[in-house]
């Protein structure tokens, strides 16, 4: 039984426009940021969640954590449908998820210690008792690699590696099995991103762990995952093992987004001096066409492509595209 | 994505120290800008001889302030009175050094007051959000509108006189600007990645906002306790001289200055000292939260 | 051929609460014509402020500005600012990280771009704006005379950098600086962008000094790298020498942080973290961080010497192979 299972999960932003549209009639216009997203997550698994911005991939995250309500759609953790409880009762959830955000500069509470905030969960959810406490955090704080000594520190007095490991240990505390990366590693420099994603791997190794790694850059998702989504304007376009999404990307928008990526070349030739680089700009995610969001962009595009959406179906085994090149027949 | 560098064009890689954090070499530093402003440390030097005069007013001054007859009504200042006596023969020195007293009590009092009341109604406001903070900060508009010795005035009336009433009218007046301020800085606070793991961590509304949000909005709501101190001594001395005070014949710098009017041609002293002692109270106050204000904003506004 | 570019031992200083400090210490390279050369290092290692020494734009005090840069022959930091401001824009141009922040947005489009060329060329407003129309053109805008009637916020960022872009090249500069151009882009925009950058360079002749912490940019945009770690140039080479036979350990270990499209295990990281300007270590500024550190490594501070064919690195172990 998968750990996470997302249904059809849809976010619409309502756009605050004129207080007319509140009285006239007719249908209020929305930012459809996440269109229908449906994946599966293993125990143990990291699936890799990659699109560029706008694409609705940060919102995904969110949303598999309830830190935002879904508009539509069910999530079932662990066998249980999180969608259907009420606000109020997701204490026990909060333990068997957690986040990992971003920038290490703002995710730790500048007033608080390093050991209070890694203390906080752990009190919340009753896990220790008070003597119980600062052996808990000490261990925390060696499982990410810090030295008993961090936890008196303040958040100002470590480095962004140093920031972003205090994050990890802080969601590690309350014991999750699953853990959302928001772009976890991105505001770190290139020597210290290393670190922490051998620390992510080390960790998921150790505690059997499963992420849902959000990020913009193919390198990272590619170390990291197992298995890769790629998102577009809402929905996703393609879903496969790492190693056979980089073998052979099924999608053009995978595959653009393949050609693009500035990888250390050979010197001689230049990826940006090739005519292949995908042209034009995203559409409105307000205003979106009626077909596939991908086709004013595709250079593959024919006519079907404009009249209807292509659902994401399977186009080799655990190979899954959204693209009517590959609807058989 | 590389971090830019920072504002003062310094690579940011090494930490940097932020305000109100503790750490001996931080509050070196601190106290280092704050130094180097030289009206602040008049002003804290003014603040702290307040302090001691209103503590030690009876080992400082030299005569009883309420015993009339201790010298000739009316007479400038001399060796024995160096600051006069007034038209009941009181000393004046005596009387502005236990006036200190009353402005002191009055002044941290009523900003106490309204600090309590105020940032509990900004904080409450801010997090939540919606019609509560709708209500809120209506009613606090409406406390805005009126002029705070308007509202004092109306509030004597009702209540009465005395120190305690005046400290209450006061605050009162004073609630609407630190809740404004506390919301300002509670809904920047609110959006921050902290807050939203304590959420999602699960920590309740109420220790959110005591835990995490409170913390890092107090260094503006200190500066505007500071500057606003100076205000209410203000308030409480209009308040004395139009006779809504404390009254007679407590030695209150306000009404000294009103005693004094009838005598302004023959002893202005009587009216023009307890004037300067307020003054340089005031000023001394302004300078001292414009101090604080620059000492700690640079460092806030990360 | 001449340089079109040529620093001398750069020295940028900051006089801060705990006395002066270097940010740049002794920077030198030269740039020829149509050549683009990358500027890399992490985050703290001076490379943007490097750039902006050059076209003066570091406010003095509290900084300072030391050492030598020849543009086409003249040391561009003793000259005055009214001689400064006239070349740049004309011919040094610089572009950021944040096209947004660079286009006032009041103005429309296409009057800022004439704006810019009226300062330094002679025409009229209607020759102007003509040419601005074929400027956004050629950076790629499509409807460019409609369009150039927009204000910034009308576009997208990849397209407002474009624009920037088309200013500053309006003039013809010899050189375009462009400091992180595409770190706020998304990777499919940021081909576009950069693609655009090569094509302009090798259509006008155009010298760029591209500075990023993005290594993969660079070997793809750039012929030659200047690696710069903790205020100093620590490596330079050819681009195809430099990625495939680093000479610098840090280099190396850069090199190998990164997770390549063809990769597994774990990825070779480098301990601790770049000194800030107060903690510089005695010796080579890397020997702390470094696997291969000698015990000479930390008392004596090595200069840049030849490593290969057109390489130079600043380390004891190298040339001793």
């Amino acid at each position: 039984m998968p750990l996470l299972a997302v249904e059809d999960l849809v976010k619409h932003f309502p756009l605050r426009e004129g207080l007319l549209t509140h009285v006239l009639p007719g249908r209020r216009r929305v930012v459809r940021a996440v269109d229908g997203v449906s994946f599966t997550i293993e125990p143990g698994e990291t699936l890799g969640l990659v699109g560029e911005s706008g694409c609705g991939k940060t919102t995904t995250g969110r949303l598999v954590l309830r830190a935002i309500e879904p508009t539509r759609g069910r999530i079932v953790f662990d066998g249980e449908d999180i969608t259907a409880r009420p606000p109020g009762q997701l204490l026990p959830f909060r333990r068997k998820a957690q986040i990992v955000f971003q920038d290490p500069y703002t995710s730790l509470n500048p007033r608080m210690t390093i050991g209070r905030i890694v203390a906080e969960p752990i009190r919340v959810h009753r896990l220790a008792t008070r003597r119980e406490l600062p052996d808990r955090v000490r261990a925390m704080l060696d499982m990410v690699g810090l030295q008993p000594e961090h936890a008196g520190r303040y958040p100002h007095e470590l480095s962004g590696g140093q920031r972003q490991r205090v994050g990890i240990a802080r969601a590690l505390a309350v014991g999750p099995r699953l853990i959302v990366g928001d772009e976890a590693v991105s505001a770190l420099d290139v020597s210290v991103r290393a670190q922490i994603l051998n620390l992510f791997v080390e960790l998921r190794e150790r505690l059997g762990l499963a992420y849902l790694f959000v990020s913009h850059d193919l390198g990272v998702i590619r170390f990291v995952s197992h298995r890769v989504a790629v998102m577009y304007l809402g929905t996703l376009v393609e879903v496969a093992p790492t190693a056979a999404l980089f073998k052979q990307p099924l999608h053009p928008y995978t595959q653009a987004l393949m050609a693009a990526i500035p990888t250390i070349g050979d010197g001689r030739t230049s990826i940006f001096d090739q005519p292949r680089l995908l042209e034009g700009e995203l559409p409105s995610p307000i205003d979106l066409p009626r077909g596939c969001r991908f086709a004013s962009r595709c250079p593959h595009r024919f006519a079907r492509c404009d009249d209807a959406e292509p659902p994401l179906r399977e186009a080799a085994p655990g190979h899954a595209v959204a693209c009517h090149l590959y609807e058989g027949g | 994505m590389a971090r830019p560098l920072d504002v003062e064009a310094l690579p940011a890689q090494a930490p940097r120290a932020t305000a109100a954090t503790p750490g001996a070499s931080t509050a070196r530093r601190w106290w280092r800008r704050f130094a180097r402003n030289r009206g602040a440390v008049f002003g804290l030097a003014v603040f702290l001889a307040i302090i001691l005069m209103a503590v030690f007013a009876g080992l400082l001054a030299p005569y009883d302030p309420l015993i009339q007859g201790v010298g000739p009504a009316n007479a400038a200042p001399t060796w024995t009175h160096w600051a006069g006596t007034d038209s009941f023969g009181r000393d004046m020195l005596s009387r502005i050094i236990y006036g200190a007293r009353i402005a002191l009590v009055v002044g941290l009092g009523a900003v106490l007051l309204a600090m309590v009341v105020g940032v509990a109604l900004g904080l409450v406001a801010g997090y939540y959000g919606g019609w509560v903070d709708v209500v809120i900060m209506r009613v606090m508009d409406g406390l805005f509108a009126f002029p705070i010795i308007i509202l004092a005035i109306a509030m004597m009336a009702v209540m009465g006189f005395g120190v305690k009433n005046v400290i209450i009218a006061v605050g009162v007046g004073f609630v609407a600007p630190f809740a404004r301020v506390t919301r300002a800085d509670v809904l920047a606070v609110k959006e921050e990645p902290y807050i939203e793991a304590a959420r999602l961590a699960g920590v309740p509304g109420p220790a959110i906002i005591a835990r995490h949000v409170l913390p890092n909005v107090l260094a503006p709501i200190i500066v505007q306790a500071a500057l606003r101190v100076s205000g209410a001594i203000i308030t409480e001395s209009g308040l004395s001289f139009l006779g809504l005070g404390p009254p007679p014949p407590t030695p209150v710098w306000g009404s000294m200055i009103a005693e004094g009017r009838n005598f302004i041609v023959m002893a202005p002293h009587i009216s023009t000292i307890p004037g300067i002692a307020l003054m340089v109270t005031v000023v001394g106050l302004n300078l001292l939260g414009d101090g604080l204000r620059d000492a700690l904003d640079p460092r806030l506004r990360r | 051929m001449d340089p079109v570019l040529e620093v001398r031992d750069l020295v940028v200083e900051f006089t801060t609460e705990d006395g002066p400090l270097r940010a740049v210490d002794g920077v030198s390279f030269s740039i020829g014509r149509g050549e683009i050369v990358g500027l890399v290092g992490e985050s703290g290692a001076g490379k943007t402020l490097t750039s902006e020494a050059l076209l003066g734009l570091i406010r003095c005090p509290p900084g300072r500005v030391s050492g030598e840069v020849r543009f086409r022959g003249r040391n561009l930091l003793a000259l005055e600012e009214p001689a400064l401001a006239r070349i740049r824009g004309k011919e040094i141009a610089m572009i950021f990280q944040n096209p947004g922040a660079s286009l006032n947005p009041v103005f429309r489009v296409g009057d800022q771009l004439v704006e810019a060329m009226a300062l330094h060329l002679g025409d009229g407003r209607g020759a102007l704006r003509r040419r601005a129309a074929e400027i956004l053109t050629r950076v790629g805008i499509p409807s460019a005379a409609t369009r150039a009637r927009d204000y910034p916020h009308q576009f997208s960022g990849g397209m407002a950098q474009r624009v920037m872009i088309g200013m500053g090249v309006a003039c013809a500069p010899g050189l375009l600086i462009a400091d992180e151009p595409t770190t706020a882009l998304d990777v499919t925009i940021q081909a576009q962008v950069l693609s655009l950058i090569r094509r302009l360079a090798r259509e006008m002749g155009m010298a760029v000094l591209l500075v990023s912490h993005d290594l993969g940019i660079v070997s793809q945009m750039c012929h030659r790298v200047i690696v710069m770690y903790a205020g100093r140039i620590v490596e330079e080479a050819a681009i195809a020498t430099v990625f495939r036979a680093p000479a610098h350990p840090y280099t190396r270990a850069l090199i190998a942080c990164l997770p390549g499209l063809d990769d597994g295990g774990r990825l070779g990281a480098i301990r601790g973290v770049m000194p800030g300007l107060k903690a510089v270590p005695r010796g080579c500024r890397f020997h702390p961080r470094c696997n291969l550190a000698e015990p000479r490594c930390a008392v004596e501070e090595p200069v840049l010497r030849p490593a290969g064919a057109d390489q130079i690195a600043a380390c004891h172990l190298v040339g001793t192979e």
